[in-house]
């Protein structure tokens, strides 16, 4: 029993149509770190593409360096660290929330790398004609930069959206019960690790297919308006 | 209050050893359609990126309207001037790019009005009424709700001036405005330019190949070479009768061709 409901084992296939409900809650969580780890890559990518582009050394170099630290150590060690770490400090997270923001600290290394390519790929001319404008800055960026570069990041970032959904299990290390988790708790509990482990494979291949399928519809339906892509 | 309203003095420019303006001495009259001719690298297009705030200068003092462009008064001494001046400075200048330099993700009206709403503060309903003033102007009134790419290239230079107009600049700086169209496109790009020249009493400065039209429209022209002025004067002086061999070659060499 998990989560107050029962499993049937008479045989295999009533066994797989009683978990069913219980990895249901797991995916559920899974979904859910999922998108709030893509939310928080999205808006500190952006931020640290911002800062890397800045006109002042001391600026982007802290911001590159920051990157590169976050890319190049392992999603296990920044995970430990934010859990068992943070608290010697007085900051103590739920698991749920320090591994979203994990996720999400990990992968903003990889989406502010797809940002400053979508941002450097908008020729000059474009920048010119804002300042010949007299635009402000930071109209020029949200009103002429990151209009023309979201069309074209967005195959990119939907990538990594299904990437972090797969990095998803790694937060079972710190108690999340996220579907691969509660599956494996079947199995110990049962010792039929073959069906829910089989499930959570079928599961995550619908997850992916499904959100693979999202990012290209949004991507069909954006306009792009004459952008040259590609 | 000398009547210049653009005035270079001893301006220098340069990339690594490569100078590009050599100790300019450059000065535009209030109203003066003036147009630069001259061989690429002879710093022509360089003196209208300097003007916009595109590219800074190494060397000397432009002033426009009187006031220094690149620098500031600090205690009676000239400092290089801050992002707020700039801003000041830029509002009296309107650019026409070579390339049009439209925002592809912007319908026309939209391309033509956003400057005038975040910059000027007008109205959205305000600076949609001046666009199609503008578009109505260029001849291009029905084509408002278009995006770029659906124009040809003489229509987007076309929306590239009126979009420039919208700010109401006191000088207009034009880039090689026709270097990027086909040639059977020129024409309605150059009629709009010396429309402007002849009901306006804007101040011009064009950068062009266009030898006839720079003849038509211009008060004076001035030939370029290798980053100051060669040889200037009216168009029937500089085109009829040229005084340097330089100049007299460069004629000859985009005359005949």
């Amino acid at each position: 029993m998990l989560f107050g409901i029962e499993w049937d084992t008479s045989s295999e296939l009533a066994f797989a149509w009683s978990i069913l409900p219980i990895l249901l809650i797991g995916l559920w969580v899974t979904v859910q770190a999922t998108v709030l780890g893509f939310f928080v890559a999205l808006v500190l990518g952006l931020i640290l593409a911002v800062l890397k582009a800045a006109p002042s050394r001391f600026i982007s170099w802290p911001a590159r360096a920051l990157t590169e630290f976050i890319r190049d150590t392992p999603l296990l060690i920044q995970l430990f660290f934010l859990y068992y770490v943070l608290p010697e400090y007085g900051i103590v997270l739920p698991a749920f929330l320090t591994g979203a923001l994990a996720l999400g600290l990990q992968y903003s290394a990889y989406t502010s790398e797809v940002y400053r390519a979508g941002l450097e790929a908008i020729g000059r001319d474009q920048r010119e004609a804002a300042r010949a404008l007299n635009f402000p800055a930071a109209h020029t960026f949200t009103h002429v930069l990151l209009p023309q570069a979201i069309p074209r990041i967005i195959p990119a970032m939907g990538n990594y959206l299904v990437s972090i959904m797969k990095d998803v299990p790694v937060l079972s290390v710190v108690t999340v019960l996220e579907m691969l988790n509660v599956a494996k708790i079947i199995g110990d509990r049962t010792f039929d690790y073959m069906v829910p482990l089989s499930m959570v494979g079928g599961l995550y291949l619908i997850m992916t297919l499904v959100a693979s399928a999202g990012v290209r519809l949004l991507d069909m339906r954006l306009p792009k308006q004459g952008l040259p892509l590609k | 209050m000398s009547d210049h309203i653009i005035k270079f003095d001893k301006v220098g420019k340069s990339y690594g050893s490569l100078k590009v303006l050599d100790g300019l001495d450059f000065e535009v009259k209030r109203g003066e359609k003036v147009t630069i001719i001259g061989p690429s690298g002879s710093g022509k297009s360089t003196v209208l990126r300097v003007l916009m705030t595109l590219e800074t200068i190494n060397a000397g003092v432009v002033y426009v309207g009187n006031e220094p462009l690149w620098h500031e008064q600090c205690n009676g001494a000239l400092v290089p001037a801050g992002e707020g001046h700039l801003r000041k400075m830029r509002q009296q200048l309107g650019m026409v790019f070579q390339q049009f330099n439209l925002f592809p993700h912007m319908t026309v009206r939209r391309n033509i009005a956003e400057a005038p709403v975040k910059v000027l503060g007008l109205s959205r309903q305000d600076a949609n009424l001046r666009a199609e003033e503008l578009l109505e102007m260029v001849g291009l009134a029905d084509q408002a709700d278009k995006y770029p790419h659906q124009l040809s290239g003489g229509q987007q230079q076309r929306v590239g001036i009126a979009r420039a107009l919208a700010m109401r600049p006191k000088v207009m700086l034009f880039d090689e405005p026709t270097s990027a169209l086909d040639p059977e496109l020129v024409g309605e790009v150059l009629n709009v330019i010396a429309r402007l020249a002849s009901e306006h009493d804007l101040t011009m400065l064009l950068v062009t190949h266009e030898m006839r039209f720079a003849r038509e429209v211009s008060d004076r022209v001035c030939f370029f070479d290798k980053g100051r002025i060669k040889e200037q004067g009216t168009p029937e002086e500089l085109f009829t009768d040229p005084k340097e061999q330089r100049t007299r070659d460069f004629l000859k060499a985009v005359l005949d061709a």
